[in-house]
């Protein structure tokens, strides 16, 4: 499913948060968002979520103008969010559909693939920070979602984990093709998955840059063209630059 | 297009089982149940002292040997079980009458903006009545029978599950909420599935302490007029100048408040294992 937005902004009491933010996100495309802490991320992501309606702008999937919340899409917010009084197994099938063994089967292999399996029984009071956060993964993965929305998706994970995770988030992707816009303040997360890198920068938050990353899938970690696109990515949030 | 259920191979394979938990040793002395009945059992050994030794004067406080023995005979010839019953006949039924009624209005308030409006402000006023004014007025309407007494007691228990469910509804994290939304579930859905589970604990609370009001107001419904119960047994014993008979009702109230609300906490432990508090050390 493609993506557009058209000049889409948001004021909360009459103070701008994030203004004027324009993209096309073709089906299948990987967008990341970059950009300081307050300029507006998460309020995007909420727009395009329909969860949050009061914005400015236009807000289109598959070219039709949406208002409110789309069954297709799916949603990994900043927080893991999950429900306190359910265990694992029953938090990553809550958004499922079919019947129950079905479910639990899916919920089970998203739980394995997460490294989570031997945990279903847990109750969220009794996981680390990094796992919820992977329950939370396993949870907006498992309805593939023909777009989804990741908030700092890998955000609590150590390197390695995170890694892995990042590799089968591009699973999901070849065998989907969602359409995703990724929130993330890791650069070498953005070059290693992104289609397109949105800037964005300032209070209220404004496109700074968009940077495309031609590279072909599967890209090499540490490759000299990585580098390249992450030294590109840091000259444009580096904030001691004047821009017009 | 993406809803199959195609495969995703997992990046990590399956970890060994956990170890099963070492078994716990506890300290049994500091076992909270050894820990409670220190003071009571020391209580009660020093009273029946004092009372042998004559300090107390048996006509005012009898020693607790003597009204254990009139609890005995009461059991022996059997009224207790007929003044015990008819009690918790009476605080059960009006604990469901109260708590199905604020069951309804407080799901309505908590969910509708519009029948908060409406009944909210009434039902605060009424709350300002301090509800034992309405005895002689249930008595007038009812009669001096059951009706009456059952009604007092729904007045009772209906307050604060009330509050408890319209606080508990209002205190639901939106957070949690929204994910419901995203998932695209209705209203309904998002009542049973998210509202209901998440507003739980606020209504366990609401019940324990209806229930306690509950106790508390079929005293006053029985010591209004009443032929049989615990409450009737206070009168008999202030009439017949007997406190043993007095302390023993006492006791028994004690005993059965204590057990139904045992009831509710297990429940309340069995519901809420989940709920992520924080332990006292
Ligand atoms: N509900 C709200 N009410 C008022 N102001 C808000 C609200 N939500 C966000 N804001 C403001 O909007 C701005 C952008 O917030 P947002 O959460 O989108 O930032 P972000 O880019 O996601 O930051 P971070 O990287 O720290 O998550 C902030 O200045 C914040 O104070
Ligand atoms: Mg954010």
């Amino acid at each position: 499913m493609s993506l557009q937005l058209e000049r889409v902004g948001r004021k909360f009491a009459g103070k701008a948060a994030v203004q004027d933010v324009s993209f096309r996100a073709e089906p299948g495309e990987i967008i990341g968002l970059l950009g300081t802490s307050g300029c507006g991320k998460s309020t995007l992501l909420r727009a395009i979520s329909g969860l949050d309606t009061e914005y400015d702008g236009v807000i289109e999937i598959n070219d039709e103008k949406v208002d409110g919340i789309q069954k297709t899409t799916g949603f990994m917010f900043q927080e893991p969010r999950l429900l306190p009084w359910l265990n694992v197994l029953d938090n990553v099938t809550f958004g499922l559909e079919g019947n129950r063994e079905e479910k639990q089967n899916k919920a089970g292999r998203y739980l394995q693939s997460v490294g989570l399996a031997g945990s279903e029984k847990l109750y969220p009071k009794q996981l680390s920070g990094g796992m919820a956060q992977r329950v939370a993964i396993a949870r907006a993965l498992a309805t593939s979602p023909e777009i989804l929305l990741l908030d700092e998706p890998f955000s609590a994970l150590d390197a390695f984990t995170k890694m892995q995770l990042q590799d089968l988030l591009l699973e999901v992707w070849r065998s989907f093709q969602s359409t995703m816009v990724l929130v993330t303040h890791d650069v070498d997360e953005a070059a290693y998955l992104c289609d397109r890198i949105i800037v964005l920068r300032g209070q209220p938050g404004k496109v700074e840059r968009e940077i495309t990353i031609s590279e072909p899938r599967p890209r090499e970690r540490g490759s000299s063209e990585q580098a390249a696109y992450k030294a590109e990515i840091l000259a444009s949030l580096d904030l001691t630059t004047e821009t017009a | 297009m993406a809803k199959n259920q195609s495969e995703v191979s997992g990046v990590f394979t399956a970890r060994g089982k956990r170890k099963p938990l070492a078994a716990k040793l506890k300290n049994p002395f500091t076992h909270p149940f050894l820990l409670g009945s220190i003071f009571p059992l020391l209580l009660v050994v020093v009273w029946e002292a004092l009372s042998r030794l004559e300090v107390f004067p048996a006509y005012q406080l009898p020693a607790p040997s003597v009204i254990l023995g009139t609890i005995v005979g009461m059991a022996e010839d059997g009224t207790l079980w007929g003044h015990v019953g008819i009690t918790s006949y009476r605080v059960f039924m009006g604990f469901l009458l109260g708590t199905a009624a604020a069951v309804v209005l407080g799901s309505l308030v908590g969910f509708y903006k519009h029948a908060e409006a409406l009944f909210d402000p009434l039902i605060q006023a009424f709350r300002s009545i301090p509800s034992l004014a309405w005895v002689p007025l249930f008595i007038l309407w009812m009669g001096i029978g059951e009706p009456s007494k059952i009604a007092m007691i729904a007045v009772g228990v209906f307050f604060p599950v009330y509050l408890n469910i319209v606080s508990g509804i209002g205190g639901v994290d939106r957070k949690l909420i929204e994910v419901g939304k995203m998932y695209g579930l209705n209203t309904f859905q998002l009542v049973r599935r998210i509202i209901l589970p998440a507003s739980l604990p606020s209504f366990l609370v609401g019940l324990r302490s209806g229930l306690g009001l509950g106790w508390m107001f079929v005293v006053a419904a029985e010591l209004m007029g009443a032929s049989q119960g615990l409450g009737y047994l206070l009168v008999v014993g202030q009439n017949t100048l007997a406190p043993e008979t007095i302390i023993a009702s006492i006791v028994l109230f004690a005993v059965i408040g204590k057990l139904s609300d045992w009831i509710l906490k297990i429940l309340e432990i069995r519901t809420l294992h989940w709920q992520d508090r924080a332990a006292k050390s």
